[in-house]
């Protein structure tokens, strides 16, 4: 049998079911692996210690997996990296955790992030830096850097992020694996503590488009908790995988490929429409023109929301609280102050800016109206198109230390990420080659409103016929050296 | 667009932040290159754009008044830095 770590999420699930290995030894497994590999890349916050499960019948039953730190597990930790939520331990589960431990899964941990999910680095966390498997002097991407770094390292065969502005695809770019973040409304955010609420979706992280599609289909439906979740129910994804795209028309924004691109990532991206196109799919350029506005649109409108929904955090319901106040206002204050980090700070100031009054209208109404172009200009491509490719981010991952000092710049490579999370649209990074350093290099298939299934099957077809996405880092934070 | 460091006191007071003196020059800076940076907005002409808050068209979603069970009170107060057996506790809010 091959080494259980080199498995994807449905062959483990596929050996489990056989009963050629049983719920314990996949865990034993998983324990060893993040034994190994947590001191070198600090994907978790928490290791839990769970026993073995006997519920669920479905494909992966029994197959262990880890959550990101922002969403609520009942009587388990959950601190969304920052030290304002202390030891927090949620009354509920999240649906999606509910959902999942339904069809069998074992949550070993709660993984790292950037505080309050908000960075592409998870250097913000009040736990410490995660660190890319592929080479430990290199950030995981984020914010669902932990969850990214645990498959990849293979702690782990699948996880759940959550992607507000890119937060699963750009670590899924950076790490090698597969990350989706499906249309907005499919799957509840009940129990996901909020960043920017019209925004925030969560999602899988797995090794291949197979697995996203398996774990789509547990987590997905209407949920009554969420009220912008979609009537009806949109799984059936894993069935429906044929990796059959001829006649599949994709369409190439030309305003993805320009300047600021590194010319390894656009090469490799650019390779995976011609894997397509010998499977039969068309493909053609096209003009996108709203790349420009995608980036302040979006820090407008995620800073705004932000600003509000970290309100509840005051040290008084919940969490951690400062010394030494005055009075009530004082101790909000001193706790706020000590128990966020800068970069949380920063979009809290940010967002109450834009929503003050006098620049209401300048910036956040501004924005909600560039946001409306910016979805009519995916309707209008979705007219000709059954699915875009783009890149995930313009570079591979850059080393530590490097992004922080610049935040106008970080938030810049957020640019082909950041409109899908405004236009609600679904999109899977699919690991399409290394660069010249040995750096995985990720690809962005975009699809129309609910045409989630449109674009796992383009990815299944491609890792059909590539292995980049059972490629695993052999030294030092993967594979423990 | 200038941000000063008057406009910085004021979005921390609403905020419910409180700076340093350090910290407020650096916030005054990064606020002003980003804020500027989002200008470019302005490029683009959106007279007339409704705009779009929620990409799908989900309004007062109502669910049926059912009583269903609250969660149970130790459970909630469990979390709290500073609590009693029923309650939150916080400094006074009104002098009196």
């Amino acid at each position: 049998m091959m080494e259980l770590y080199r498995m994807t999420a449905l062959e483990l699930g596929t050996v489990l079911r056989k009963g050629e290995l049983s719920p314990a030894d996949a865990l034993a497994a998983a324990r060893e692996r993040i034994a190994a590999c947590q001191k070198n890349n600090n994907a978790f916050i928490t290791v839990l210690d769970p026993s073995p499960t006997s519920l669920g019948a479905g494909p992966l039953a029994g197959v262990p997996m880890a959550l990101k730190d922002n969403i609520c597990t009942k009587g388990v930790k959950t601190s969304c990296a920052s030290k304002i939520l202390g030891d927090f331990a949620p009354p509920y589960d999240a649906t999606v955790a509910e959902r999942l431990v339904a069809a069998g899964a074992v949550c070993l941990g709660k993984l790292n992030m950037d505080e309050f999910a908000m960075g592409s680095t998870s250097e913000t966390s009040f736990y410490g830096p995660t660190r890319n498997p592929w080479a430990l002097d290199r950030v995981p991407g984020g914010s669902s850097g932990g969850a990214a770094a645990a498959v990849a390292a293979g702690e782990v065969w699948y996880a759940i992020g959550s992607d507000t502005g890119g937060s699963i695809r750009q670590p899924a770019a950076y790490c090698g694996v597969t990350g989706m973040k499906p249309t907005y409304g499919t799957v509840s955010r009940y129990g996901l503590i909020a960043y920017a609420s019209s925004l925030d979706q969560m999602g899988p992280i797995a090794r291949s488009a197979a697995d996203c599609a398996a774990v789509l289909d547990i987590i997905q439906g209407m949920d009554p908790r969420d009220g912008t979740s979609l009537e009806g129910s949109y799984g059936g994804f894993l069935s429906s995988l044929t990796g059959d795209v001829r006649g599949l028309k994709i369409g190439i924004p030309a305003d993805c490929f320009g300047d600021g691109l590194d010319s390894e990532v656009r090469r490799a991206v650019l390779a995976v429409a011609e894997v397509l196109k010998s499977r039969g799919a068309a493909v053609e350029e096209f003009s996108l023109p709203i790349m420009e506005y995608v980036v302040p649109t979006y820090y407008i409108i995620a800073s705004a929301e932000a600003s509000s929904n970290l309100s509840r955090f005051d040290g008084v319901k919940y969490g951690w609280r400062a010394e030494g106040y005055k009075d009530l206002a004082d101790l909000y204050a001193r706790t706020r102050t000590e128990g966020f980090g800068a970069e949380v700070k920063r979009r809290i100031m940010l967002g109450t800016f834009v929503l003050s009054a006098g620049y209401y209208d300048a910036y956040y109404k501004k924005a909600l109206q560039v946001k409306a172009v910016i979805k009519k200009a995916y309707d209008e491509a979705f007219q000709k198109y059954d699915m875009l490719l783009a890149p995930v981010s313009p570079t591979t991952a850059p080393k530590l230390g490097e992004s922080l000092s610049d935040p106008l710049k970080m938030y810049l490579s957020d640019i082909y990420t950041v409109p899908l999370n405004l236009a609600g649209l679904p999109g899977i990074s699919v690991p399409c080659g290394f660069d010249s350093k040995g750096l995985p290099i990720g690809a962005q298939l975009i699809g129309p409103a609910l045409g989630d299934g449109v674009i796992l099957n383009a990815a299944h077809a491609f890792q059909f016929e590539t292995d980049f996405h059972r490629q695993i880092p052999e030294t030092k934070g993967g594979v423990s050296a | 667009m200038k941000i000063t460091e008057e406009m910085v006191d004021y979005i921390a007071l609403l905020s419910r932040l409180k700076p340093d003196a350090e910290e407020k020059v650096q916030m005054t800076a990064e606020l002003e290159k980003i804020v500027s940076y989002m200008d470019v907005l302005n490029i683009l002409d959106t007279d007339g754009v409704e705009p779009l808050s929620h990409v799908f068209p989900i309004r007062n979603v109502m669910r049926s008044d059912e009583v269903s069970s609250s969660f149970p009170r130790e459970e909630l107060l469990k979390n709290a830095p500073s609590r009693d057996d029923e309650a939150f506790l916080a400094p006074k809010a009104v002098e009196g």
